[in-house]
Order: C-alpha cells, then sequence, then structure tokens
C-alpha cells in the first residue's frame, strides 16, 4: 500500500501505551534506542489488529530516533511482521520436512476442506488467514499449526478440522497437544508414557 | 543408557511445575553464591577441563569460548547472549529448556556471565515462541523478586542484569553475528569475521554468544565436578545431550543421554522404534536439517557424538534426528529443506541467495522426474560453487543436505528418472 493512499484515508493511529514503551526501551542502554525496534512493532502490531499499516512504522521510526526506511527495512525482513492485512485468526502452518513426515499435507487438506482457503488467503469474513511458514521449532510435536500465538501439536486431518470447526462457533481450544500429550514425552496412541520420572 | 541420577534436566518434560519453589526442590540455585566466590578465570578453567562442546551445532570448546573474552572489564562493558532463536529443522530441545527448566537457564545465566565479567545479559528467543517467552520472563521476575539476579546477585557482590528480547522469525538470527545484529536493531544479515565478537560485539563491546544448552548445564556442571560431567559419554565427547527424535518413529520426542549412545538405541529405547521396525529405515538426518543424511547401513551402528559423525561425513549439530522409512519420498524431503534455506537466505552474498534459488528449483525438477543425470551433475556443481563462499554457513547448510542426498541415493534416483523416461516413450 503507498504511503500516500493511507495518509489520504486519515487513518487513525492506535493506542499504545506509554508505560508499555518505556518498558520495552529500559531493556536497552539508552544511545542504543534502534534496539528495541523488533519489541515494538511486536508490541504495535499486536494492537493494530495483527498487521503493520505504513504510519505506524513511521510512528515507531519516530519513537525510536530512526529513519523510516531503516524500520520498513526491519518490518519487511522478518517473516512475523506482517504488511498486509490479516483475519482475526492467523493459521500458520509448518511444512518444514519434520512436520511432512507427519502428514502436514493433511493438515492443510483438511484447513482447505473446512475454509476454503490456500497460503495467503483470507476467508471472506476476513476470520482466517491461512499462511505456509517454514519450521516452526516443535517438530517431535509435529505437524504443528500455529493459531494467532498458540501452538496446536500432533495434528490430523480430523482433528484440525475438530479445531477450526470449534473456533468458528467460537468455543475455547486448548493449546497444545490435541492427543493428551503433556509436552515432548514419548506418547504413544493407548496413552502410556514409558518414561520415568 | 543414562542413569536417573546423571539427569542434569530432570523436568525436560514439564510434569513439575516450572516455577522457583519447584526449581529450588530440584536442586537449581544450590549454593550459587559460593561458585561465584570463586575466580573468574577458574570458573572458565572448570568448564574447559569438563569438556563441554557448544550445544548449537558447531561443536566448539565453551570453555574456550569463554576465554577468548578480555580478562579485565575495560571501558566497554562486556556482555553474554544466549541464543534461543531455535529454528534448525528437527530441533526443539530449547524450547522445553524454556518452558520447563527456565531457572537452570537464569542460574547458568548468571554463572556464565560473572565468569566473563559481563554485568548484562540478553536472551535472544525466536518470536514465534510467544508463550515460551512469557514463561522465561515470569521466571526471570521471580528471580529479581528472590534477588537471586539484579543487585548483589546472591548476595554474591556481583552486579548481573537479565534481559529477555524476542525475534521475530528469521532462521539467519541464529547465527551469531545476525542475532547481534537483529538484537541491534537492524536486519539479521551476518557480519563478517574477523572481528569476532569476543572483541567487537554488540554494540562494539565484547560479547560471547552461547546456546541455551551449554549455558543451562553450566550450573550442575560446577555444582557436581567438572571430572563428574567429563567421564559420561565419550573421551573428546563429553556430558549428556538432550536429543530431540522426529519423522518416523513410534513415539517421537525429546529425551536427554549420554553422549555416544547408538543411534540405534537410542531411537528403539526412547522412541519406540522406527515405524515398520528398523528394517524399513530409510535414512536418518542426525543433527537437524543441516547436516548430510546417513543411509541405513551406517545408521546400524553409528554413535551419537561430534566426532564419529563427523568421521562418516555428516555431524551431530543440534543432535535434531530426522528419521524417515521406506514410505518417504527421500527428494522431497529435501526439497522440503532446499525451499526452507531458499526461504530463509538474508540475501546478503550472491551465491547463497541465487544458489539456494537455483537448487530448490533443480531438485524440484529431479523429484518430479522430468530431468536427466545432467540435471543432477549440474545441481552438485552448483551446491559446490555456494559452499564456502559466503559470509555465513547457511550457503553450506543448504548445499551440504543436497549433497548428502546424491551422495546415498544417487543410483536409485538415476533410475527413477530412466524409469520415467522409458514410460514416457
Amino acid at each position: 500500500m503507498k504511503k500516500e493512499q493511507l495518509k489520504a484515508e486519515n487513518y487513525k493511529l492506535c493506542n499504545i501505551d506509554q508505560v508499555k514503551v518505556d518498558e520495552i526501551l529500559d531493556k536497552y542502554p539508552s544511545n542504543r534506542k534502534a534496539s528495541a525496534v523488533i519489541p515494538l512493532l511486536h508490541y504495535v502490531q499486536k494492537k493494530s489488529n495483527g498487521w503493520l499499516p505504513v504510519p505506524e512504522i513511521e510512528r515507531v521510526a519516530e519513537i525510536l530516533d530512526m529513519p523510516y526506511m531503516k524500520v520498513y527495512e526491519v518490518a519487511s525482513f522478518y517473516t512475523m511482521f506482517n504488511l498486509k492485512p490479516v483475519g482475526k485468526k492467523l493459521l500458520q502452518i509448518c511444512h518444514t520436512t519434520p512436520c511432512w513426515l507427519r502428514g502436514s499435507d493433511q493438515i492443510e487438506k483438511s484447513i482447505y476442506d473446512t475454509l476454503k482457503i490456500k497460503d495467503g488467503e483470507t476467508t471472506p469474513d476476513k476470520m482466517f488467514t491461512l499462511m505456509k511458514v517454514e519450521c516452526l521449532g516443535a517438530c517431535v510435536n509435529a505437524p504443528i499449526l500455529q493459531i494467532n500465538d498458540d501452538y496446536y501439536e500432533d495434528l490430523d486431518y480430523k482433528s484440525t478440522k475438530e479445531l477450526l470447526n470449534k473456533i468458528k462457533i467460537k468455543k475455547n481450544i486448548k493449546p497444545g497437544s490435541v492427543i493428551g500429550r503433556k509436552s515432548s514425552e514419548p506418547y504413544d496412541k493407548n496413552g502410556n508414557i514409558n518414561v520415568t520420572k | 543408557m543414562l542413569q536417573n541420577k546423571d539427569k542434569i534436566f530432570n523436568n525436560i518434560f514439564g510434569f513439575q511445575s516450572n516455577k522457583l519453589s519447584y526449581a529450588l526442590k530440584r536442586g537449581d540455585w544450590d549454593k550459587t553464591k559460593k561458585i561465584l566466590s570463586l575466580d573468574h578465570d577458574v570458573i572458565i578453567e572448570k568448564i574447559k577441563n569438563s569438556g563441554l562442546r557448544g550445544r548449537g551445532g558447531a561443536g566448539f570448546s565453551t570453555g574456550l569460548k569463554w576465554s577468548f573474552m578480555p580478562k579485565t572489564l575495560g571501558e566497554r562493558p562486556h556482555y553474554l547472549v544466549v541464543n534461543a532463536d531455535e529454528s534448525e529443522p528437527g530441533t526443539c530441545k530449547d524450547r522445553d529448556i524454556i518452558r520447563h527448566e527456565p531457572h537452570k537457564l537464569i542460574e547458568g545465566c548468571l554463572i556464565a556471565s560473572y565468569a566473563m565479567r559481563a554485568h548484562k545479559c540478553y536472551i535472544y528467543i525466536r518470536g514465534e515462541f510467544v508463550n515460551e517467552a512469557k514463561i522465561l520472563q515470569s521466571a526471570i521476575d521471580e528471580a529479581y523478586e528472590n534477588k537471586l539476579i539484579g543487585k548483589n546477585a546472591c548476595k554474591s557482590g556481583w552486579d548481573f542484569d537479565l534481559y529477555l528480547h524476542r525475534g521475530a522469525g528469521a532462521y539467519i538470527c541464529g547465527e551469531e553475528t545476525a542475532l547481534l545484529e537483529s538484537l541491534e536493531g537492524k536486519k539479521g544479515q551476518p557480519r563478517l569475521k574477523p572481528p569476532f565478537p569476543a572483541g567487537v560485539g554488540l554494540y562494539g563491546c565484547p560479547t560471547t554468544v552461547n546456546n541455551v544448552e551449554s549455558i543451562a548445564v553450566v550450573p550442575t556442571i560446577l555444582r557436581r565436578g567438572e571430572n563428574w560431567f567429563s567421564k559420561l559419554g565419550k573421551e573428546n565427547n563429553t556430558g549428556t545431550k538432550l536429543f530431540c527424535i522426529s519423522g518416523h518413529v513410534n513415539k517421537p520426542c525429546n529425551v536427554e543421554e549420554e553422549m555416544g549412545i547408538p543411534l540405534r538405541e537410542l531411537i528403539e529405547k526412547h522412541a519406540g522404534g522406527v515405524i515398520g521396525g528398523w528394517n524399513n529405515l530409510l535414512a536418518i538426518i542426525p543433527g537437524g536439517s543441516s547436516t548430510p543424511m546417513l543411509p541405513k547401513q551406517i545408521c546400524d551402528t553409528i554413535t551419537m557424538d561430534f566426532d564419529s559423525l563427523k568421521n562418516a561425513g555428516t555431524g551431530l549439530g543440534t543432535a535434531g534426528v530426522i528419521v524417515m522409512n521406506k514410505t518417504t519420498d527421500i527428494v522431497e524431503a529435501i526439497v522440503r529443506l532446499a525451499f526452507f534455506y531458499k526461504h530463509e537466505s538474508c540475501g546478503q552474498c550472491t551465491p547463497c541467495r541465487e544458489g539456494t534459488g537455483w537448487m530448490w528449483r533443480l531438485l524440484k525438477k529431479i523429484a518430479s522426474k522430468d530431468a536427466s543425470p545432467r540435471d543432477i551433475d549440474n545441481l552438485l556443481e552448483l551446491t559446490k560453487q555456494v559452499e564456502g563462499h559466503t559470509i555465513c554457513a547457511l550457503g553450506d547448510a543448504a548445499a551440504w543436505p543436497i549433497q548428502g542426498l546424491f551422495k546415498n541415493f544417487r543410483d536409485e534416483i538415476e533410475m527413477g528418472l530412466k524409469l520415467k523416461k522409458i514410460a514416457a516413450e
């Protein structure tokens, strides 16, 4: 989106809490404010519906005394910053080898069958956006689907469908393993855990 | 097999709480003051003697790395930076340390910082670990409240501040100098070395970057003695290690084991064996996606330690064991990795930026069987052009899995191409 366009539309900046901003800035030496750029962008993105419109990036640049372009560079380099609007629920599916070996293609299919969206698409009601991402770093709990901040683990076609349907009717869902595993312990379908506590 | 009494991470699965009161019961923060009464260099010497090698992939002696820091605190402050940007496909051990044993990491940060005369430490955690970051932050707050860190940490007279910094999704920030760039608020593009971070690191000050696991084992090593640690495992490959076993096994899991455990024993004892039995095994990637794969006949006998795997032409890396059985389309498995590296290349060096894309496209062509044996030769030539011609090791990491694939499966792949051609005719 062009910078001017957004200005013309009278974009209203989201409310940010100065206390929280100071808290972030406090972590770094006072002459190294630029260090706070990623945490601040995270914070602002969270406040502005999960993406970063140009005026928000400009504001971060102002807070940190950085040129706009330097902040934009950071925002475009890191994959977690969205420069386009996303749905309320951002679905990020891991498709790297360890997840693929455990059936991540089936998860993708399940999402398509339930929501009719593919990589990069958003549902018409702006509820769900799907993104295929690289390794999420929870390989022994593969396949993984990240929904906003939470990981959902040990999924298959059926459980993904159930999960999405629950979100659709606004039912609470519990993050973590969907097969009742505590975390990364060896676990089989009968629920036997063969570890010595 | 590692005995329970020699395990460092007793709560790696999170069966107990990660709160301070429980961590104290498990022995964390026990006599930390006494450890901090030792001289800085004595601690470094002890870690050197324990034989601890960095757990982040390269396997460099941790104690030796620490000893590169200046011996006196000059005008520039010293920094310890802990690399929790865990993104190597197949690796998920640091996540469990952070969410289930955060106090081991925090105590390790204090001791390591003291040893290197650093008053400040940053933990750089990958951005996707939102909940893990919350857990770690609350553990840090707990440690501050109980005066374990902060001014006069553990009543030792040493001031120590610990900060948590979240990344935002870039594999390359696991490279130490890219991590420092990122921490300074820039794009994560690796720096040329030298100067090494121990001379010019974060904000131009002496800095050491260590992996989470390397730091988290330090307090236990110092409490139980470096001799205890060096007696575990094999010569030059001492101690215990967290292994992550993923892919085609019956029970994928993380497990702490002695270094030098046979690969087959590791998988059959802890991960419930290969799906379809050991004879159904095709290949294993032993140390995270960057290490070349091993075919079954080597997996039968290989032991899991830095040196044996190096001799077998691969590496222990982060000990992320990815198991693939005979149902796997092995070329597709590496296509996914090639895409991963293409996606994660930071774009700074041309051979890597362009080469990772070429390698992915050529490999995809081979995977679709619409290729000739010459494409394989071109691809291998290309991997040689990328390898060693970049600032950081991402170029190498992208080339090695592909070289490993053709080293072990070239005949089968060529046969597949021929059959397709015959069928088409």
